[in-house]
């Protein structure tokens, strides 16, 4: 049973958890926002910042929650810089399909590092926490102020 | 023998052990480990009498209420009227008709917000809550105040969870209609000096909407001592169904009132241009309603009273006194609400460490307990945190399971060292 637990709890999400990265503010941010879990009052916000050829030069966030879902924004915003809008949002949508436990094919984006955030699938009230800074993501690339996971 | 009867037939000693058999699910396992159930302030178990009578009303008694001349729905009738005169006695209203059933505390204090608060409030008029209400105890007002123009107010607590009583004062010093205020706080388990502030609302000129929803299943509760012009409670949490709750409101007050909502149970005559009303309190009654869930309710009076509201009440507080020491072992957490009236309720925080990744860790022990912000963002505000872990304990919980406890947040640190 414990097996479950230590694949939730990796040595990396334990890591990032402790010692997120791009943690901080990005003053000349073109886009941001604010991702709002209802269910246990988290909240981050999102900050990138995107070239005129649609490029992500810099993602960073700033906020409280639990190991999970700031082991999952760190992870994210080492992975943005040097996507397009397009490939984060694939990104995104196969990262979704790992921490709800459905099948990734060939076609789906390169998941590279977010693989450790694979035992979510066993935690179904731990995906909104996964989600949460992705979701907030996308709402700061389609010019929401606010993303809720509800 | 079952605890109740034992009690009955003599003044033996509170024993969890026989307790526990009336409660069907506390013999689960969870993740293969025996269940260890500290979330009862969310919802408690129901014990076996409860389901019991529930299932026996629909197997032998069921009907519409009200309305029938046939036998079943006469006898239906008094089985649900008697649950109201059940409430009655176990809060001690001066009458049954101060008794109305509704879906639970929620839709109690909604109630009076739209009944009592529409036509007694207008704009400009304060209503004070305090800084440790549950959301149902704040939401109805906002939106009553979003409609009408009212301000609401916060009354302030201390550091250790406790109302600002001075503050409190102050605050009364200007026009006040209502003050909102809990009994007993769900997140922290302070206890609010209830009767004094209902004393003190009185004497401005305010009236007094109390939720007793945690208060209840803690010690006796009785509106006439309170002297509170509202309370209500949940049956959900007093070891009875959902579905089923309870508002109090003083006779004169419920008189005055508004239907909320209208059809069927609750007119005295209808024609196609117009409705009166049938008396209280069957006027806030508009429907079929929750039948079984009543005299499911009146069950768990039924049992919390054969076993004793005091004997429960020390019962805990041997369990919280256990649970205060033990936690204040574990480095590195604090706990929220030391003032010293508080019951059965602990909530912390492990230093750098989310409530949320706690409770996953713990349940894989087999505890349950909330996590979370326990519907009262004011207060975690107060407290500068997102949320607490809350442990919470009922009649049932064993000394062994505060051990349990202990040991899971101890694998917590492991995991996390």
């Amino acid at each position: 049973m414990m097996d479950d637990l230590r694949e939730l709890y990796q040595e990396v999400i334990l890591d990032h958890g402790r010692h997120p990265r791009n943690c901080r503010r990005v003053d000349d941010h073109s886009h941001a926002a604010e991702g709002d879990n209802p269910m246990c009052g988290d909240r981050l916000s999102v900050y990138l910042k995107i070239d005129e050829a649609g490029t992500i030069q810099d993602a960073a966030f700033e906020g409280r929650g639990c190991a999970i879902s700031i082991a999952s924004a760190s992870i994210m915003t080492e992975m943005l810089p040097g996507l397009s809008e397009a490939d984060a949002r694939r990104l995104f949508d196969s990262f979704h399909l790992l921490v709800t436990g459905q099948d990734i094919n060939e076609s789906d984006a390169d998941l590279d590092k977010l693989v450790v955030m694979s035992g979510v699938r066993n935690y179904p009230v731990r995906i909104k926490c996964a989600t949460l800074a992705w979701h907030a993501m996308t709402a700061a690339m389609d010019g929401q102020a606010t993303a809720t996971t509800e | 023998m079952t605890m109740t009867a034992a009690l009955a037939t003599n003044d033996v000693a509170f024993d969890t052990s026989l307790v526990r058999a009336d409660f069907p699910i506390l013999s689960r396992q969870v993740r293969g480990r025996p269940l260890v159930y500290l979330d009862s302030a969310a919802s408690a178990q129901k014990p076996r009498q409860v389901i019991d009578a529930e299932r026996r009303l629909y197997e032998e008694e069921y009907a519409n209420v009200h309305r029938g001349v046939h036998w079943l729905s006469q006898s239906a009738t008094e089985r649900f009227e008697e649950a109201r005169d059940a409430v009655r006695r176990f809060i001690n209203a001066a009458e049954e008709r101060e008794v109305v059933f509704v879906r639970g505390g929620t839709e109690g204090i909604n109630l009076v917000a739209q009944s009592w608060g529409r036509t007694n409030l207008e704009e400009g008029d304060r209503i004070l809550i305090s800084t440790l209400e549950h959301h149902a105890n704040i939401v109805p007002w906002h939106l009553l105040a979003a409609e009408r123009g009212l301000v609401v107010e916060a009354i302030p607590i201390f550091d250790d969870g406790q109302i600002d009583m001075d503050a409190y004062r102050r605050l009364l010093d200007r026009p006040v209609k209502l003050v909102a205020l809990t009994q007993m706080s769900n997140a922290l388990g302070v206890i609010t000096p209830a009767a004094e502030m209902i004393r003190m609302a009185h004497d401005a000129g305010a009236r007094v909407m109390l939720d007793s929803c945690q208060a209840i299943s803690h010690g006796a509760v009785d509106v006439q001592a309170l002297d509170c012009d509202f309370m209500v409670f949940s049956g959900h949490k007093i070891y009875g169904p959902t579905g089923i709750g309870v508002l109090y409101g003083k006779a004169e007050l419920l008189e005055s009132m508004p239907p909320w909502q209208g059809g069927g149970e609750m007119i005295a005559r209808v024609t196609l241009e117009r409705s009166t009303f049938k008396g209280i309190p069957h006027r806030f009654e508009a429907g079929t309603p929750a039948i079984a869930q009543a005299v499911g309710l009146k069950a768990a009076i039924d049992y919390v009273t054969a076993l004793g509201m005091e004997r429960i009440a020390e019962h805990e507080a041997m369990l919280h006194a256990l649970a205060v020491e033990r936690l204040s072992t574990i480095e590195g957490l604090t706990m929220f609400g030391s003032h010293p009236a508080r019951a059965a309720i602990v909530s912390f925080n492990l230093d750098g460490i989310h409530p949320h990744d706690v409770g996953t860790i713990v349940d894989h022990e087999g505890v349950a307990v909330r996590v979370g912000h326990h519907c009262a963002q004011p207060l975690m505000d107060r407290f500068d945190v997102a949320a607490t872990v809350r442990a919470s304990f009922a009649l049932y919980n064993t000394a062994d399971e505060v051990d349990a406890l202990v040991a899971s947040l101890e694998e917590v640190r492991r995991l996390f060292s």
